[in-house]
């Protein structure tokens, strides 16, 4: 089997926080009830002048930094979002030009929901076996969108990871990715709208839970693996309570999880939730590690990667750009009227 | 802000990689590039080639926007600083993510890639390069 | 080459007024000046006018043939020309004036300057001003004109040890010349407290270091010195006429904290007039913000570089201290009508000269020079004038 799989990858998450407490009280409920039904503390906000495209660059400009790879040889951008800056008009041009890999390129973005980036990284898997590209960067990235005063308020947040596949130095095979996909509306936004709209609790037990795990299954029927083969397992993480609750029905235990699970102190990055999880399990890999990661998208579909780490990550240069960990301490708390400004929900003529 | 698009559009390469010129006559290093050398003039003339700048510098000096031009109402305040390249050259540009009141001259700074403005929310988004300020023992980043 | 005289000179209030046009502003300052000349209209052979951005402003160009209209010039088909050059507009068109009299083209010459900067909403005063900074390399990037200065401002601080106290001083300085100037936008005493004080623009400047957004114009009546006893006992002479460039962008310089502008158009004025820093009486400099004061006295050889801040703290450049600087209140108090700017600085010194400056005016001043910039000191022009 050909050796296909991560190359180098590289994070990146806004710098601004807001704690549940702001928004919380801000709507006149009680923090802890949030809390303690969300298992999340707080979220990234993107500053005013950030965007899915510059968080998709700097984290593509990061995993560029830890390998010597000619941005040229990058044969195709892929960029899951679901809030791409404009509605017609690509993002992955814009990181085709920032990362200096145009004009030979092939760019798209993608929008499957919280799943379009790893949605990237297998088509970028299928270029790269088939041989049309050498390298293939797939990007989840997203500034999430919620109603003021919905419950999407406590957790969408922003920040996103990049991977670059490819066969050459593979730091981490992919030895198999599947997906599980019915149509399923339990979260959407209409075109021309802001904000997206919820089934409430059916983005539940027949969205969530029903998809990651049917992935998951599949995934390891084919492997013909065991949840106690994986050193590591990241799902998709809208909460902080979903992922720790389906790795529990699956068999999972929270040691496995505990690595690749951020949303209680990042909220959840949407089409980068999954990513940076496997992002931060990557920043603390060692060889022969085993990684299982099934991503959600709603709508709905999960695609799930069986993931071993190789050799090679022991040449690779982790310390070129910064961890999650690094990324997650860079912050600064914002109020809710800050947030409110920076979130654009203040309007005026 | 009702200019064409084209006006931002030339400047990409520029705005969004950091690319300067160096005349190879005296090997002065600009930014923005130039076509002639304003030291050497006649002689540097067809030898100025562009050169991609890494983004590492020092501020020389900052101010802090209270009173903002259109298109940065929202982010007041914010700090606008003149930095210096590692390779020579100055660049004006706005320091992010810092508390402003604790930027001092002769700070480390590295570009990051931002967006600079929008026309409108219904026209372009311009994208290009900002600084924001690293710690002496913080070596990495996304433009090394 | 001949000698130039300035036989009238012509201003009008500075501030907000709401009841100006452009058009009457021109006009009004226009003809002050030709019946303080005592010439008639035919006498004239050409116009020049700064203005800085009319087509922003007041959404008009075209303004060398608008102004000859509108100040009744039309029917003698002179020719009529503008002059820009951001807020060294007015000091360029003297300096244009100047040449085309000396140079013999021309006799009797009108030179005006002209902003009305308060028809436009809001903010977009301070976008347009912006239009004199680099577009594409420094107010693409959110830097404003404070913020430029202020940059310059916290490096000096930096580099000498110039204090906030020190910049403020030259506000309260100028505010006080301009309570004695009944032209002045500002008609109010401040302390270093209150501009201390005052709300934060580009710290470290805030908005007592800034010059006002104002109306106004002021013109100026330049003759061959052989011809103007025809028409005025009252003779100024222009004695030296420099004028510099610099890189648009200030962070194109090497030096942030000296105008090179300034240091070599007022070298080459000096050389023509023919004396030194220290022979000047009285001065009208650019003081867009309080630290350009600061800059200029240093940048024009008044004190040494770095020592502006102490010489404007030790009270050298007050109405009686050893060299008056902007007793007419400086763009800080008087206003500053962007292209009127350099033609009003002119005006003064004129006034200073002739001994008619009233309150504020300076002891036995024989030698007066004036400093019109150009954004943050790409452009400069200096003049330098002696009673006759």
């Amino acid at each position: 089997m050909m050796n296909i799989g991560i190359v180098s990858y590289g994070a990146y998450i806004p710098m601004n926080r807001i704690r549940i407490e702001e928004i919380a009280e801000t709507w006149g409920r009680n923090p802890d009830d949030i809390k303690k039904g969300l298992n999340v503390f707080e979220k990234t906000v993107p500053s005013p002048d950030e965007d899915t495209a510059t968080i998709s660059v700097t984290a593509s400009r990061y995993a560029l930094s830890r390998v010597n790879i000619d941005p040229k040889d990058i044969g195709a951008i892929f960029i899951g979002s679901e809030s791409h800056p404009y509605a017609v008009k690509p993002t992955s041009t814009i990181v085709g030009e920032a990362i200096s890999a145009v004009p030979e390129l092939m760019a798209a973005d993608y929008e499957f929901a919280c799943k379009a980036g790893t949605a990237a990284i297998q088509n970028c898997m299928a270029l790269v076996r088939s041989g049309m590209i050498r390298y293939g960067l797939a990007i989840g990235a997203d500034t999430a969108q919620s109603a003021p005063g919905d419950a999407l308020e406590y957790t969408a947040s922003a920040g996103g990871a990049a991977f670059i596949i490819g066969k050459e130095k593979v730091i981490a095979r992919i030895n198999c990715t599947c997906s599980f996909a019915t149509d399923t509306p339990d979260f959407w936004r209409r075109e021309a709208r802001k904000y997206p709209k919820h089934g409430g609790r059916f983005t539940g037990a027949p969205a969530y839970f029903r998809h990651i795990i049917g992935a998951a299954k599949l995934l390891m029927e084919k492997m013909k693996t065991k949840p106690e083969d994986y050193d590591y397992a990241i799902f998709h993480q809208p909460n902080g309570k979903f992922p720790v609750t389906v790795g529990k029905r699956l068999g999972f235990d929270r040691k496995q999880l505990e690595q690749g699970l951020l949303t209680p102190y990042i909220g959840n990055t949407y089409s980068g939730s999954s990513p940076l999880g496997l992002c931060s399990v990557l920043d603390v890999a060692k060889p022969g590690d085993r990684i299982l990661m099934v991503s959600y998208g709603s709508g709905a579909g999960s695609d799930a990667f069986d993931i071993t780490v190789t050799d090679e990550i022991e040449n690779f240069d982790r310390d070129k750009a910064p961890t999650v960990r690094e990324l997650m301490e860079r912050k600064r708390y914002i109020s809710y009227a800050i947030y409110a400004k920076y979130r654009n929900l203040l309007y005026w003529e | 802000m009702g200019l064409a698009v084209p006006r931002f559009w030339r400047e990409i390469p520029y705005r969004y990689n950091l690319i300067g010129s160096r005349c190879r006559v005296c090997n002065r290093i600009f930014f923005p590039p130039r076509e002639v050398c304003p030291y050497c003039r006649r002689k540097s003339l067809g030898k100025m080639e562009e050169m991609k700048l890494k983004g590492r510098g020092k501020l020389i000096t900052y101010t802090i926007i209270y009173t903002p031009p259109s298109n940065f109402e929202n982010q007041v305040p914010y700090a606008v600083g003149i930095v210096e390249l590692d390779e020579g050259p100055r660049i004006t540009s706005q320091i992010v993510d810092c508390d402003p009141e604790k930027l001092r001259i002769g700070m480390r700074v590295e570009a990051v890639f931002r967006k600079i403005q929008e026309d409108g929310d219904t026209g372009a988004i311009y994208y290009g390069y900002k600084f924001r300020p690293v710690g002496e023992d913080e070596d990495k980043g996304e433009t090394g | 080459m001949r000698d130039v005289a300035i036989i009238g000179v012509g201003v009008t209030k500075f501030g907000e007024l709401w009841d100006k046009s452009f058009r009457n502003l021109i006009s009004e300052a226009g003809t002050k000046a030709i019946l303080d000349a005592g010439i008639e209209g035919k006498d004239i052979d050409a116009l020049y006018v700064g203005s800085m951005s009319p087509g922003r402003f007041v959404g008009q160009e075209h303004i060398g043939a608008l102004v000859a209209d509108c100040s009744g010039l039309d029917t003698l088909h002179i020719p009529a020309t503008r002059i820009e050059g951001a807020c060294a507009s007015g000091g360029m068109a003297l300096r244009q004036a100047y040449i085309s009299v000396a140079s013999g083209i021309n006799d009797i010459v009108v030179v005006g300057g002209v902003e009305k900067m308060t028809d436009v909403v809001g903010g977009e005063a301070t976008n347009i001003l912006a239009m004199a900074a680099d577009q594409e390399w420094e107010a693409f990037f959110g830097v404003t004109f404070p913020g430029l200065y202020a940059m310059i401002a916290r490096r000096h601080m930096y580099e000498y040890g110039t204090t906030r106290e020190q910049m403020a001083e030259v506000a309260v300085k100028n505010h006080e010349n301009g309570l004695l100037n009944p032209n002045a936008h500002f008609h109010r005493k401040i302390t270093v407290e209150d501009v201390l004080n005052s709300p934060k623009v580009a710290d470290p400047l805030t908005l007592l270091d800034c010059s006002p957004i104002s109306d106004g114009a002021a013109a100026l009546i330049l003759a061959p010195l052989d011809e103007a006893r025809k028409y005025t006992d009252k003779i100024v002479k222009i004695i030296g006429s420099g004028q510099a460039s610099d890189s648009l962008a200030l962070h194109g310089r090497e030096d942030i904290c000296t105008l090179r502008a300034t240091v070599e158009a007022s070298r080459q004025a000096y050389k023509q007039a023919g004396i030194e820093p220290k022979d000047v009486d009285v001065a009208e400099v650019h003081d867009c913000f309080t630290i350009a004061e600061i800059l200029a006295i240093e940048d024009l050889g008044f004190v040494k570089k770095g020592e502006g801040g102490k010489a404007v703290e030790e009270g050298m450049t007050r109405l009686d201290g050893e060299i008056p600087v902007n007793p007419s209140g400086g763009l800080k108090a008087k206003g500053h009508p962007v292209g009127a700017t350099g033609i009003a600085q002119a005006a003064e010194i004129v006034l200073q000269l002739r001994g008619e400056a009233g309150k504020r005016q300076v002891k036995d001043a024989e030698i007066g020079l004036t400093h019109n910039i150009g954004g943050s000191g790409a452009s400069c022009v200096v003049h330098i004038m002696e009673v006759v």
